[in-house]
């Protein structure tokens, strides 16, 4: 039986092969941040955040992919184009897959990191769902609230942290 | 009922989150016990990419971006099948690439490594698998260059890979390395990887692919995650 081939780094300069359109290079990106498009939608949220690193420090180089299983849709968007260093996601809010809460699957990838990790994004203004959901009521209470993208005036706002205290909960999928 | 479950992580040949050696992984990578969740459809699916989302000349770097000549230094050839873990070909999958040129010199922004940026070669590409799971590509061998992780620090020759497979969780990125580098006993970043799986990483020089008078041939396989269904719950 063969075996798995073992992940590496993405490395910091992904961007011209990964997310070539948005960092300005001069190839086609098969796949933007835009899962559905804001202007026709009526529906669409926009979902930002930041990615910290041990130190509390804002990481400008990792690379942001989401999953939406009920819509089928997929996106991606670099840290190191926005002013801020934020991901920005423009979305809708996902149907229930299997019963489950509402929730995009999340896969973070960046220098420094040997092997990609999965979160998930659930939403804060879906408490009732939130609470009987299988994968939220399988983590400690005092750490899901990683896992819940705030609502703000602008949308949904989802920081990641890699370590410390408010460190995101990874999942093994 | 029957239902598909794909394998966990081999952690046994992939790298761990943090290896001290490769001093970025210290602040970036997870350090809590990772949650175990039951797959379910939202694990089970995932993009899918289609020739559609290709450009005429994605598969060869060689020819994707030129401008006023051919890209410098020496033309390969590389091909190899995407498999499971069961050893079933895994046809019409995404292939993403990208690598430094042949001076060592990647076309991104923050590569300020002084080597020569080439013109006519951007150093990236994308591929699909055949029905046979094969794919095959045209590059030019990417140079060595050095980074910043400790004093005389040197990235072996690689080729980075970005590949799909049926549903996110058989979602890979990874880095090829060529046969006989001298580099690679001293580079934290392959030396990451487990003893067993360190093989897996290195590319075969094929002269049954080499092209006579065009290119050296190099075979890599990659095998992503497979699966086993289940006859029934074992609780």
């Amino acid at each position: 039986m063969p075996r798995q081939t073992p992940s590496q780094t993405v490395g910091p300069y992904f961007a011209y092969g990964l997310t070539p359109e948005q960092y300005g290079y001069d190839f086609k990106s098969l796949v933007e941040n835009q899962l559905v498009n804001p202007l026709d939608e009526p529906n669409a949220i926009t979902i930002t955040g930041n990615v910290y690193d041990g130190e509390g420090v804002i990481i400008p180089d990792a690379m942001i992919e989401v999953w939406d299983a009920h819509n089928k849709l997929f996106g991606r968007f670099g840290t190191g184009t926005d002013s801020q260093n934020r991901f920005v996601f423009h979305a809708v809010k996902p149907g229930s897959v299997e019963g489950q809460a509402p929730h995009l699957s999340v896969i973070v990838f960046m220098r420094g990191q040997p092997i990609h990790s999965y979160t998930r994004l659930y939403f804060a203004d879906e408490a009732a769902a939130n609470a009987t959901d299988p994968v939220l009521t399988l983590v400690p209470t005092e750490r899901r609230q990683t896992l819940i993208a705030r609502k703000t005036s602008a949308g949904y706002l989802f920081d990641i942290y890699m370590q410390g205290e408010q460190e995101t909960v990874f999942f093994e999928v | 009922m029957s239902e598909l479950i794909y394998n966990h992580f081999d952690r046994e040949v992939h790298p761990p989150y943090i290896s001290p050696e490769y001093k970025s992984t210290v602040l970036r990578g997870p350090t809590k016990p990772l949650v175990v969740i039951k797959q379910s459809l939202s694990e089970l699916t995932g993009p899918v990419f289609g020739e559609t989302h290709l450009g005429p000349l994605d598969h060869d770097l060689t020819k994707n971006s030129v401008r006023n000549g051919e890209p410098l230094g020496e033309r390969i050839v590389v091909h190899g099948k995407v498999m499971d873990e069961n050893g079933r070909p895994i046809p019409h999958t995404l292939i993403e690439i990208w690598q430094a040129n042949s001076a060592g010199r990647y076309v991104h922004k923050v590569d300020q490594h002084d080597a020569p940026i080439d013109p006519n070669f951007l150093g990236t590409g994308r591929v699909l698998t055949d029905a046979d799971g094969n794919y095959r590509f045209y590059t030019i061998k990417p140079g060595a260059y050095p980074w910043g992780n400790h004093y005389n620090a040197w990235r072996p020759n690689h080729i980075h890979f970005s590949l799909f497979g049926p549903n996110i969780t058989t979602r890979l990125v990874t880095q090829m390395y060529f046969p006989g580098d001298p580099l690679l006993q001293y580079d934290p970043i392959f030396l990451g990887v487990p003893p067993k799986g360190r093989e897996l990483l290195i590319s075969q020089f094929d002269l049954s692919v080499t092209e006579p008078h065009f290119a050296l041939g190099y075979r890599f396989d990659f095998v992503l995650r497979g699966n086993k269904s289940t006859p029934f719950e074992t609780a």
